[in-house]
């Protein structure tokens, strides 16, 4: 798996290419649109993130190499182009990485204000969401060693 | 009558400084007037100039500033009751808002008049100020909340409302004008009747006050709601209008300085109205400013205001609807210039983005009216709200990026 820091710089090159927010946007809204969909059994109460704006459904799994599994979804399709943004950088990293990520990336392609928690569109929510399966799964891991 | 002989849309701008802003690089289209207005020029200098040469505590010193101020915040009490037409000045009191007034009425009519099994009667289209309040000292006082229904229209539906009223009814609390619907409720007639039971009725005017001329006396209404910086006053500061004979019965909200008439450590007696219910230091200068903007609405003249709002609410809604999929929330025959809408195969937020991003405002989401958008089963609405200040050419600029929105998302 690459490496969160080059694949943070990959998007920021793929963003330098375009020179108006308009193509940026059309950008995004195409990941939105392409997003794998989540696993209807998984849009469930206990995976919702509720913003006053838009909502996410976040589910996380472990898979057999002891990476974490994300998929997620949103009712509103810019919301879900940028999650499929965050989901690139943190998908099938270790727990370790997830927990501790620095996502600079948002900043630096200019989507900081999708991130602000004045928009209230659960993506704030979200990013701390992943963050904390990444430290759930960790102590999980810590706490199988002494087993 | 020319409307646009009446109303100089290019001069009344220029009263407005943010106007001027550009957002995004476009000039600003503000439509999200319904949250919150603009000010012009007037009111903030009158709050400027009162805090550069006015400023001292009102009500309470024997020198020349603190009787100066006092005098101007006396004067836009006075200007206030004007505003709405009250029979006194003592009528009139200064709050934070209409949160504040309802919150108030809430408290100090439930405190005295609730008992349980009582009923306060609302509707289904309030914002969430006018139900949360009423909600909580239901539950203190164990008296019931009742809800009259919208229609689809966005109607309330004035058979359920006859016979909700009954002889358990304490208190109906309803909206004048609702901020997401645009529905002005035909309130003159639903107070005739609560009257007819002797039930006293609240109106949370807070959406009305900006668009037209509001007359408490003429209305016969009890308690009357609005705030500031929805009708182009400062933040922070609104009034609560009641009937004299209702403050008196009512027990004071807060304690504190300004409220008493005499206090020691075993009775305090309160001072006489308004000021039973202004305890402390009041927003001074949010007063004197919030006096200015009804000032500058009287000189503006609401049948201006309504005949050009109205014209500017039938073009947007004739521009929008070209729109595939539109659908309008709200289609009363008589509304407010608001327009709540939904496009097929987007979502609300989706849209408000991309026309922020042409830097026009509108807001998205379900406007502090969550049960309402339960009732229509929709997750929120964009709104577009319109002030006098805005023009059709903001319309068209709307009508266009809600089309470039549509074919960017679907
Ligand atoms: C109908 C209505 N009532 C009450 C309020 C609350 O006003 P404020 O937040 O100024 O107290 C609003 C503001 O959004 C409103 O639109």
């Amino acid at each position: 798996m690459a490496d969160i820091k080059d694949i943070q710089n990959e998007i920021i090159d793929e963003f330098s290419l375009f020179s108006e927010w308009m193509e940026k946007y059309e950008y995004i809204i195409d990941l939105g649109k392409s997003l794998p969909m989540i696993d209807p059994k998984a849009k469930v109460d206990n995976n919702l993130i509720k913003g006053c704006q838009s909502q996410v459904w976040l589910q996380a799994e472990r898979t057999e190499n002891g990476k974490v599994h994300f998929t997620a979804d949103s009712d509103a399709i810019i919301t879900k182009g940028i999650i499929a943004l965050l989901i690139r950088v943190l998908d099938r990293q270790t727990p370790e990485t997830i927990a501790h990520a620095e996502l600079f990336f948002i900043e630096a392609i200019g989507l900081r204000e999708h991130l602000s928690p004045t928009r209230s569109n659960g993506l704030v929510s979200m990013v701390k969401q992943m963050k904390l399966y990444g430290i759930a799964f960790q102590a999980q891991t810590g706490w199988k060693k002494h087993l | 009558m020319n409307v646009r002989t009446m109303i100089d849309i290019e001069n009344i701008r220029k009263d407005f400084p943010i106007l001027k802003r550009e957002v995004n690089g476009y000039p600003l289209a503000y439509l999200d007037n319904g949250a919150s207005a603009q000010r012009p020029a007037a009111v903030i200098d009158a709050i400027g100039h009162y805090y550069r040469m006015e400023h001292a505590n009102v009500h309470r010193g024997v020198h020349f500033l603190s009787q100066e101020a006092t005098r101007r915040y006396e004067e836009a009490r006075e200007q206030l009751r004007v505003f709405i037409n009250a029979a006194h000045d003592h009528e009139v009191l200064f709050t934070k808002g209409t949160t504040d007034s309802i919150n108030l009425v809430a408290n100090c009519f439930g405190r005295k008049f609730l008992a349980p099994g009582d009923e306060i009667l609302i509707t289904a289209m309030e914002h969430h100020s006018n139900i949360v309040p009423w909600q909580m000292i239901c539950e203190e006082k164990g008296a019931l909340l009742k809800v009259v229904p919208v229609a689809d229209n966005g109607e309330l539906e004035a058979d359920a409302y006859a016979q909700l009223l009954n002889s358990r009814t304490r208190m109906v609390a309803m909206t004048h004008v609702s901020n997401t619907l645009g529905t002005i409720n035909p309130v003159k007639a639903m107070i005739a009747l609560a009257h007819e039971r002797n039930i006293p009725v609240l109106l949370d005017g807070a959406q009305a006050v900006p668009h037209m001329a509001v007359d408490v006396q003429d209305l016969d209404v009890d308690f009357y709601t609005f705030s500031g910086h929805k009708m182009f006053g400062p933040t922070g500061v609104g009034i609560l209008y009641g009937k004299e004979h209702w403050l008196r019965q009512m027990p004071p909200y807060q304690g504190g300085g300004n409220m008493i008439k005499t206090v020691s450590f075993e009775k305090t007696t309160y001072n006489t109205l308004p000021h039973k219910f202004e305890a402390g230091t009041p927003h001074i200068a949010g007063g004197i400013g919030l006096g200015e903007a009804a000032r500058y609405l009287m000189q503006l003249g609401f049948d201006n205001i309504r005949a050009y709002e109205h014209e500017l609410l039938e073009y947007a809604t004739e521009k929008l609807t070209k729109t595939e999929g539109m659908r309008l929330i709200g289609t009363a025959p008589n509304k407010a210039a608001v327009l709540s809408f939904l496009i097929d195969g987007t979502h609300p937020y989706d849209v408000g983005m991309i026309l922020d991003k042409l830097g026009i405002a509108v807001r998205t989401g379900h406007h502090c009216n969550q049960p309402l958008m339960d009732r229509f089963g929709i997750p929120g609405t964009i709104r577009a709200s319109f002030a006098f200040y805005n023009t059709k050419a903001e319309i068209d600029r709307l009508a266009a990026g809600v089309e470039r929105a549509v074919t960017m998302l679907q």
